[in-house]
């Protein structure tokens, strides 16, 4: 059976310890983490963990129903399809010497980056999107000269009904 | 009003009907001690935390009720581990206080500080450190209320010594919810309904029964639909009890050591039941070949149990009893035809299993382990409560000692924790005064928990026990019988100690057999008196369990006598 990706996202008690909890939950039971993120939501009282873990069908449902047993997993979503809008925002240090700074900027553009950092050899750039628009500009910045990355993994929220 | 954290704490465990306590004291939880002296609550003081959480894992099994303990910060909280997660294996309702510095000073690696929270986080069911006196009432219900509730298990609190010794406003609290926490105990009646039909379709059912049935109080449930339907019953280790083991319809247990009708049943059935079950390895041997002719039908109130090792045809999400109800209910409205008939080909073989191969051992001029185990059915009349330690003991008791009730076989089942029989009968015995409680053990787990003799002379708590001593670790040797060619590393254990002394030394009884002849009297004469004795049992050395399947291999591929 293949390893598909799969985004989830949770609402949870924000209490210490609860991200350890699901944390300890994949590695305790050799489940795969690609991505972890986690924040506030309106409500003081919760947090929103998204996941990003890669899983065949039966290890996933195992994934999804040992989440849901933790007592402080209010609600469990799958962020899979086109019912959710994902994105993750990335920071990249690009190389950018005088004769590649108009080659990097006509890409930033293109990707709609927005460029944070700028120094003599160097630039930083801030971009947001889905996954495969982020893979696709780290494909055209590589040759160029990546120095450092920085990655949230997606985050993301299903689409409220029309 | 305005309490102390150490007398909320009391206060609750009051409300929650909490009589007996296992613990050991400590500086972090002075305070709670000092309030306990002041209620009628009892306290067993044990010899080692391990003790007391299998004291009150025993206590909550026997009587069906949360077991607590009571430990102090650091050691006593890491010596408490290994008790809750053979509590966690088995789904055992345990309440773990553990005292913790004051919260001043947590995260200073001050004297006797541990991370207990962080430490159990995986072995626990849910645990909690409490910040404030204040919240400590409501955390204290909601640990009760988790660890009885759904699939019970082991809940820690850490109260830090400060939040035992200052005051906070405490008002009474009410029923506990969760909002993210809600067992679903009544099943999908469709999917009931789907059973039953496919109970009727079947030629070869068997029902495969397991702790869960006895942690629901579901064994009345199963036994009413196995005799209904005219299915022959198997259970686990866990599940022994949950049917009558004298019953014809029993074909005892399952799995690495199960009977073989048991195990060619699995292969051969077409419909298996299982209820409360979690297909654990030692049951399954290889999983493609496990009930491969069968649809399967899984009956458990936690849904990670479900599909987690066996693909089933039938996902059943609801407390046991409950379900088996709702399935005997819609059976009596359902006419089964002559089931008498129509079962006669499927009973007359697993009948003829049962005369092929029965469990069986060869009389020798040694004592044979199991024959001692016979004897303690025989002279207890299969009432006993019977605890066991791990290993080859644990498999003897099982296989020859026959259970009719629940409750009444306390084993560590999941974690198989060496060491767990003697505090386990301590904890039994104070849970059922009038019972005999039976420690069947070896003479290499007895040692692991040795210490808790004292507790039981203490006490006057009249367990006993019986000593299959072989002067090995029995099953590993076996293994390396069977497996290892023989290379008998590190099982032996010719040095003692002289079990008879020991007793004596603890201020216990001891007793010796060495002959055959000698078992009968010995248990005759231990079993009489209301005194701990311990039975010292000096047994054939190099004695196998059998039947036994090899660890992966198909159930059919049974090692027999």
């Amino acid at each position: 059976m293949m390893d598909d990706k799969h985004v989830m996202t949770m609402l949870v008690d924000n209490e210490p310890g609860v991200l350890s909890r699901v944390a300890g939950l994949f590695s305790g039971k050799g489940f795969n983490i690609e991505s972890l993120n986690t924040g506030p939501t309106v409500n003081p009282e919760v947090s929103r963990i998204t996941v990003v873990t890669k899983a065949n069908p039966p290890v996933l449902e195992q994934i999804e129903k040992q989440l849901r047993k933790l007592v402080n997993v209010i609600k469990l979503r799958s962020l899979n399809g086109p019912n959710a809008v994902r994105r993750e925002l990335v920071l990249i240090c690009v190389q950018a010497r005088a004769d590649q700074r108009a080659e990097v900027l006509r890409i930033v553009d293109i990707f709609r980056g927005k460029i944070v950092d700028a120094g003599l050899e160097h630039f930083i750039i801030e971009v947001t999107g889905d996954e495969d628009k982020i893979q696709a500009l780290l494909n055209l910045l590589k040759p160029i000269g990546i120095k450092k990355l920085a990655r949230t993994g997606p985050i993301g929220l299903i689409r409220e009904p029309n | 009003m305005e309490m102390t954290g150490a007398q909320i704490l009391m206060k609750i465990l009051k409300d929650e009907g909490v009589e007996t306590l296992f613990g050991f004291p400590g500086g972090a939880v002075i305070d709670i001690y000092d309030e306990l002296a002041r209620t009628d609550i009892r306290h067993i003081l044990v010899r080692h935390e391990q003790g007391a959480v299998h004291a009150a894992d025993g206590y909550a099994r026997a009587s069906g009720k949360v077991g607590v303990c009571l430990v102090t910060s650091g050691p006593g909280a890491t010596n408490t581990v290994t008790g809750i997660a053979s509590a966690f294996a088995d789904s055992v309702p345990v309440v773990v206080i553990t005292g913790q510095v004051p919260t001043h000073l947590i995260g200073n690696d001050a004297f006797q500080e541990v991370d207990i929270v962080g430490i159990t986080r995986p072995c626990t069911k849910h645990n909690y450190l409490v910040k404030s006196t204040a919240e400590l009432a409501r955390t204290l219900k909601e640990a009760f209320y988790l660890a009885r509730s759904g699939r019970p298990g082991p809940v820690l609190v850490d109260i830090p010594k400060n939040v035992a010794s200052l005051k906070a406003n405490y008002e009474a609290i009410g029923e506990v919810r969760l909002r993210a926490y809600n067992p679903t105990y009544h099943p999908n009646r469709k999917q009931v309904r789907q059973v039953v039909r496919l109970i009727g379709e079947s030629e070869r059912p068997m029902i495969f029964g397991g702790g869960g049935v006895i942690l629901a109080g579901g064994a009345a449930e199963l036994t009413r639909l196995a005799r209904r339907a005219q299915i022959p019953v198997t259970t686990s280790l866990m599940g022994l009890g949950a049917f009558p083991g004298t019953d014809p319809l029993s074909l005892g247990m399952i799995g690495m050591h199960g009977t073989y009708r048991s195990n060619m049943s699995t292969a051969n059935c077409d419909l298996m039941l299982a209820v409360g079950v979690r297909f654990d390895d030692r049951v399954t041997g290889k999983t493609d070949s496990f009930a491969s002719q069968a649809k399967i039908v899984h009956i458990d109130i936690d849904p990670t149990s479900i599909r987690k090792n066996i693909p089933v045809s039938v996902p059943v999400v609801g407390d046991c009893r409950v379900s088996l109800q709702l399935m005997n209910d819609m059976l009596d409205d359902t006419d089964m035809g002559d089931l008498s008939t129509k079962r006669r080909p499927w009973l007359d073989q697993i009948d003829e299993w049962k005369k092929t191969q029965p469990l069986a051992y060869r009389q020798c001029a040694n004592i044979k382990p199991q024959y001692v185990v016979e004897k303690i059915y025989e002279l207890t009349r299969g009432d006993a409560i019977i605890t066991t330690e791990v290993g080859q003991n644990q498999m003897w008791a099982a296989q020859y000692y026959l259970f009719d009730h629940p409750n009444r076989f306390i084993t560590s089942g999941g974690l198989g924790t060496m060491g767990f029989g003697l505090p386990a009968a301590i904890g039994a015995q104070i849970a059922c005064p009038e019972k005999t409680v039976v420690d069947i053990a070896g003479d290499g787990s007895i040692q692991m928990n040795i210490q808790e003799m004292a507790t039981a002379v203490q006490y006057g708590l009249p367990v006993k026990i019986a000593i299959l001593n072989n002067g090995y670790l029995g099953m590993v040797r076996q293994w390396q019988e069977l497996f290892y060619g023989k290379r008998y590393s590190a099982t032996r254990m010719d040095s003692g100690p002289d079990f008879v002394k020991l007793a004596e030394a603890y201020g216990a009884v001891g007793l010796r057999a060495t002959r055959p002849e000698e078992v009968l009297p010995v248990l005759q004469e231990g079993l009489s008196i209301r005194r701990p004795v311990i039975m010292d049992f000096v047994v054939e050395a190099e004695e196998s369990v059998y039947p036994m399947v090899p660890s992966g291999a198909p159930l059919t591929e049974m090692l027999l006598v």
